[in-house]
């Protein structure tokens, strides 16, 4: 075991966790914040991103006990994020989901490329969510939300 | 699936890195775990004791001459794609870093980790040995240089003594004269590809030089291409033979139809791009 402190959610947090505790179970299991979900567990669907000292990151490939002094933010930790808010009335309105499996990825990787400014066309959203992956296959609503949530960001009135 | 049991060390040094590398013990070194904790999870590997580096300020820098950029081993995909970093290559690092994976794997990846991990179909491999880059390795001997080039050996096998580690990559400058063509095959955007091809070409450093990735093994330099692409014939009758020629030549790499066929159009295209 090893003793950890990090700041979750705008929380600090202490804890001792084994070497092999991911993030993601970390956030799961020992937090309760079970709005970042597992899908593959090695780094391909996306479920599980998440944000790590303002980046956005896969949290099943970090180790919780890596992230000693880190800054983790999960979509619980979002509600009165800006961009985070206009993606989700975008994904409410255009129907950007259906099962919800996905969405927690789908919201923070879409926010981070808001955030950069590369939401600019559909091919760059669908570029940038490439590395989410949506079994219920609702891309064309996802991508048609993320491309409203950034035009109404941008002040053009999207909605 | 989740990891097994190990023991995880952060060391404060590189110098203290080395010593730990050396133990005696089962180590795996961590960069940006990118790859690691995928294999890990997977059970494919099973150190007994990971080594994280990726904090090292040692291995996080980037320095700059007239001659060259030198990238700490543990810089990542994401600050070489946002240009946060120096670059000797006329934008050709900033176009691969971007099309790596995808941007939560990239502000973790490491130019080092995946260079020293040395899977076939990633795209560091390829494009330092294209730019000619020089690794720099540090063990308990001290320290010494390798070229890209010859650093990758096999699949996952590299020059990289078991005590040693990547401390950086050396890049010669490209002069304003170089150009360069990356093109890589995937079938799904972001995922390990199916054909890479770098190529760059120099005439005012008198360099040339073409390298296909994701060619079952290290990656191949393309010498015959190599040689006319110098010439800077632009026939693209003449392309197409050299490149022929160079995957007739590497009969040990065992290339179906499909991916032979593949390989001579993505090269072909790099080059052309190289040379338009």
């Amino acid at each position: 075991m090893t003793q950890i402190r990090l700041t979750v959610n705008g929380k600090q947090v202490a804890d001792d966790v084994p070497p092999r505790l991911s993030l993601a179970d970390f956030l799961r299991e020992r937090r309760n914040l079970t709005g970042t979900h597992l899908g593959c567990e090695h780094g391909v669907c996306g479920a599980c991103t998440i944000l790590v000292d303002g980046e956005p990151a896969r949290s099943c490939l970090m180790l919780a006990v890596a992230c000693d002094g880190r800054e983790v933010q999960t979509v619980e930790g979002l509600d009165k994020d800006r961009i985070t808010a206009a993606l989700r009335d975008a994904f409410k309105q255009h129907h950007g989901l259906q099962c919800g499996f996905c969405t927690p990825g789908m919201l923070i990787t879409a926010r981070d490329l808001i955030s950069r400014n590369v939401a600019n066309s559909e091919r760059e959203i669908r570029k940038g969510l490439s590395g989410n992956i949506c079994r219920c296959t609702g891309y064309t609503n996802i991508v048609t939300a993320v491309g409203h949530a950034a035009k109404a960001l941008a002040g053009g009135g999207g909605e | 699936m989740k990891a097994g049991a190990f023991d995880y060390v952060r060391p404060q040094s590189l110098a203290e890195a080395i010593r730990l590398r050396g133990g005696g013990r089962d180590t795996q070194l961590m960069a940006g775990g990118q790859s690691l904790l995928a294999m890990m999870n997977l059970r494919v590997a099973q150190p007994e004791l990971v080594i994280d580096i990726g904090r090292l300020a040692e291995l996080r820098t980037v320095s700059e001459t007239g001659a060259d950029v030198s990238f700490g081993a543990c810089v990542t995909h994401a600050a070489i794609e946002d240009g946060r970093v120096a670059d000797p290559s006329r934008g050709l690092m900033p176009q691969v870093a971007s099309g790596l994976a995808y941007r939560a794997i990239r502000t973790r990846g490491t130019i080092g980790g995946s260079l020293a991990l040395a899977d076939p179909a990633a795209d560091w491999p390829t494009v330092l040995a294209a730019l000619d880059g020089q690794a720099a390795l540090r063990g308990p001997g001290g320290a010494r240089t390798v070229p890209c080039r010859e650093f990758v050996v096999g699949t996952y096998e590299t020059k990289l003594g078991p005590d040693e580690i990547v401390e950086s990559i050396r890049v010669p400058k490209l002069s304003a004269a170089a150009r360069w063509g990356f093109l890589k095959f995937c079938r799904k955007s972001g995922e390990f590809a199916t054909s890479i091809v770098a190529v760059v070409r120099d005439p005012q450093r008198n360099y040339a030089r073409a390298v296909l990735g994701a060619a079952n093994g290290a990656p191949l330099v393309l010498r015959q291409t190599s040689e006319v692409l110098m010439t800077g014939a632009v026939k693209r009758d003449a392309l197409g033979a050299a490149i022929a020629a160079d995957l007739d030549a590497a009969r040990d790499r065992r290339f179906d139809d499909f991916q032979r066929d593949l390989h001579a159009v993505i090269a072909l295209r790099a080059v052309q791009q190289a040379l338009a």
